[in-house]
Parts: structure tokens; sequence; C-alpha cells
């Protein structure tokens, strides 16, 4: 088996291998692993909850046809079927083009962002990220900024009073922190001197984390974070008590979902933004962990503690959403404006004074 | 893998630098299509029973009058203006960020010159009252 895709793959030429394994892997990671991690953080979502709230949650659903419960995990597999069949209404009174690509501009920049992240080393010759730029965090802010038109677009869309007040609620509350989150990373990339994400990973591993170097743009970040992917204690697009349903009152069947796993695909990708930017990435300093595999096993190993330290991430955001009430409005425009912007700017003048005086002693 | 897969080890990636972003318009489609097919499924398998009441907007019990689109509260413009002004200044920094190891004193000057200037736009915005919500 072996021998037959080695002489498989001698027969192609560079470009062909690169097109080939170029394919392979954003095929395996978008659909090996994002999508079963977003479904599972809903199941997990609902069972942290439940357990919070000292509620026994979903935990009968288990492999279809049979009586094996496997702790609730066939979950996604019931909701998917459920929510695939449920009547696909849109409301007669709504701008029908942009109602149905609201859900799709939802989707999809929190998949494209994945597209810049190094989530392991390297496989063989292969880097484990998609698509390797050298201007990566430009290109993820950039596209992180198209996700606040999903739900400007549905709020607008769906010509009905609180949708309305959900997407102008979002758009203001996304577009002030992501000037909080563009400016909390610069001390990050004073540091470590390049734009290109796998270096930030390889700046990590010759010394202690960013997230120890930097915390206080770890905290802004975080928060930020929150605000980003409208989650408690920031869900001002939503705020169910409120506004009903916020910018998705009108949406149903499977353009809801599309919002719904939007919102977890977004924190997937936000927490995997975190683990590159603040916490070593694939690297773990026990072991040898902390350099570019060289075998096969240890290249798979570093994906796995990729992956865990993202799941950690993921499960500090359902935590924080059971636990703290939600912000009011006012107060959450000032703390954005008032407290984290400044404090960001603050930490680059900081940063960039510590680092000359540093340049200029030796 | 190089030590069961030797023809893997055999190419290097970075012959490839212009191709890395085809892979990214090729992300961009699957992307899409995870966006699209399963709203295309849904409207093949799914049932459909409009009905007026179905299809009238959200109320709580009330009948809606008039469209939705109404004049809204001219703060949330008020933070759009600053936020373009903010975000285009961001990515000012970032390229003399990730420069700055290899700068000059000048150079560190001007860009504390340029923060400076953003600092001021954020205390100008706060002393107009333009950042507390009324």
């Amino acid at each position: 088996m072996i021998d037959w895709i080695n002489n498989a793959i001698a027969g192609l030429s560079a470009q062909e291998q690169f097109a080939l394994f170029g394919l392979l892997k954003i095929l395996v990671a978008v659909f090996a692993i994002v999508l079963p991690l977003v479904a599972y953080s809903v199941v997990a979502e609902r069972r942290i909850s439940a357990w919070i709230q000292d509620r026994v949650g979903p935990n009968r659903v288990g492999i279809p046809f049979t009586n094996v419960r496997v702790w609730g995990l066939g979950q996604p597999l019931a909701d998917g079927v459920k929510v695939l069949l449920k009547e696909d209404f849109t409301p007669a009174h709504v701008r029908t083009a942009y109602f149905w690509l609201a859900p799709m501009v939802a989707m999809v920049p929190a998949l494209l962002t994945l597209a810049v992240i190094p989530f392991g080393s390297v496989l063989g010759a292969q880097p484990m990220v998609m698509a390797d730029l050298n201007v990566g965090i430009l290109y993820t802010f950039g596209i992180t900024s198209l996700s606040v038109y999903g739900i400007v677009l549905a709020g607008y869309a769906s010509n009905s009073k609180y949708p309305l007040l959900g997407g102008i609620r979002a758009s203001a509350q996304m577009i002030s922190y992501e000037i909080a989150m563009g400016l909390s990373v610069i001390p990050v990339f004073l540091l470590v001197g390049d734009l290109n994400l796998g270096q930030v990973i390889a700046y990590q591993a010759g010394g202690a984390w960013l997230v120890f170097k930097q915390p206080l743009a770890f905290a802004i970040f975080l928060i930020a974070a929150f605000a980003e992917t409208n989650r408690l204690p920031f869900d001002m697009a939503e705020s169910e008590s409120e506004l009903v349903g916020g910018y998705h009152t009108e949406y149903s069947s499977m353009k809801f979902a599309l919002f719904f796993l939007g919102e977890y695909a977004a924190m997937v990708a936000v927490s995997a933004m975190m683990v590159v930017l603040f916490f070593g990435g694939w690297t773990l300093p026990v072991a040898g962990l902390n350099q570019p595999a060289t075998s096969l096993g240890v290249g798979v190993l570093q994906i796995a503690v990729f992956l865990a330290k993202v799941i950690v991430l993921m499960a500090v955001f359902i935590w924080v959403r059971w636990m703290l009430p939600r912000f009011r409005y006012d107060q959450l425009m000032q703390l954005g404006w008032k407290r984290l912007v400044p404090l960001a700017l603050a930490n680059i003048v900081a940063t960039a004074a510590v680092l000359f005086w540093q340049s200029t002693k030796s | 893998m190089g030590d069961v897969f030797p023809q893997l080890a055999a190419i290097s990636p970075d012959d490839a630098h212009g191709a890395r972003y085809l892979l990214l318009a090729v992300m961009g489609v699957v992307a899409v299509g995870f966006a699209v097919a399963p709203l295309l499924l849904s409207a093949l398998v799914a049932p459909r029973k409009p009905s007026e009441i179905k299809q009238s907007p959200f109320e709580c019990g009330l009948e809606s009058k008039g469209d939705a689109w109404v004049q809204f509260r001219v703060q949330y413009y008020l933070y759009a203006l600053a936020f373009v002004i903010f975000d285009v200044e961001v990515v000012f920094i970032y390229p003399w960020a990730a420069a700055f190891t290899n700068l000059s004193t000048g150079a560190l000057v001007a860009m504390g010159v340029f923060v400076l200037l953003l600092a001021e736009g954020l205390a100008y915005l706060w002393i107009k009252g333009v950042l507390s919500w009324k």
C-alpha cells in the first residue's frame, strides 16, 4: 500500500503534487476537522449549560437505528436532519435576494479565516496550513470584517423591527470591537517582526508563549473576541429577552441553522487565532514538540495539540456564556471605545518604547 | 512523514508562492459550497405550506404596520464614521510593527506621531461626546 502511494506520488510533477496536497488539506481540514468541531461544540454548549444549571441536557440520541446512546453524541445528526426537513418559508415582506444571501454571508467568512491558520507543523514536506500567506494577519482581519455583513443584511432584508434593531446594534458593536482587536495584536507583531502566522508560532517556540509576554494584549483580544462573535456577555445582536431572536427572528429551517453554525464556526476561527497568536499554536514545550515534526507520528501529535488548545478555548467561550449576564448597550460601547482602544494604543507605545530601549542598550 | 513516504519530502512548498493565493480561491469555493449546498438541499426536500399569517412580520400579538425601514439613531452612524478612520489607520501600523526591529529612530518617532494623531482623534471624539451613548 505504502509502496503503491509512493509510486503514485513519484509520477506527479511538483506542481501536480502541490495542487493535489493543497486540495487534500482543504477538504480534510474543512470536512474532517472544522465540521465535526462545529457540530460537537453545539452539543458541548448544551451539555455544559445543562451541567452549570444542574440539568441533564441532551443525552438520549445515540447511533441511529440502534439503542446505543453514547452520551447523546448522535445529537448533531438528529439536529441536522430535523433542520433539513423543516419548512423553509420566505416571509412575504422581505427583500428576497438579500434574505437568502445573508445566511451564506454569515457562514463563509468564518471558514475563510481558517485558511491561513497553521494547524500543525509538517507532514512530510507538506506544511499544515491551507494557504501560507506572508500577510496572514492582514488577511485574517480583512475577512473577519466581512462577517458583519451577514448580520446587517439579515437585519435589513427581514423588514421587521426586531431584526432591524439587532442588525444595527450588531454592526456598531462589531466594528467598534474590531478596532480594539486590531490594535491589541500589534504588540505581538512588534515582538515577532513578521506578519506570517507561522513565524508567530516559530517565535513562541523559541521562548515563552506570547500570552505571558503580552497579557494585556491577550486580555483585550479575548474581550473583543466575545464581542466579534456576538457571544454573551456581548450578544446585543440577539438579546433574546428584548429582541426575540435579534437579526434571525424571521429566519427558519436551514437558513437559521446557517446563522447558528456560522456563529460556532466563527468561535472556532477566533479560538484558533488566539491559539496561534498567544498560546504557541501547535507547539508544546515538552518532549521536543517545539520543533517541526520529523516523523509522521509527531506531525499528527502536533495537530492534536493544536486542536486540544482550540477546544479548551471553545470551552472557555461556552463557560463564560452561562456565567455572565448581558451588558447594557451603552456599557458595551463605553468599554470598547473608552477602555479597550486607549489601553491597546498605550500597549503599542509601551511595547515599542521598551523594545527600542532594549535595542539601544545592546 | 518523510521516513515512510520519501516522495512527499521531495518537493519544496516554496516553489509555489503565488499558487498559495490560488489555494485561497479554492478555499473560497469550498466555503461558498459549504454555505450554498445545505440551502439547496433544504429547498429540495423541505415541505412548503405558505399561509398569510405565517408570512407576516413577526410581532408579539399585534398586527404590524408599515415597513421596518425607518430612521434610526444617528449615533450608530457616528460609530461607523469613527470606525472607517480608525480601521484604515490600524492597517498602516501593521507593516511598521513587522519591520520594527530593523527601523531607525526616525521611523519610531514618525510612528509615535502617527499613534499620537490617532489618540488625538479618539480624545476629540471623547470630548465631543460621540462615544457616550445618550
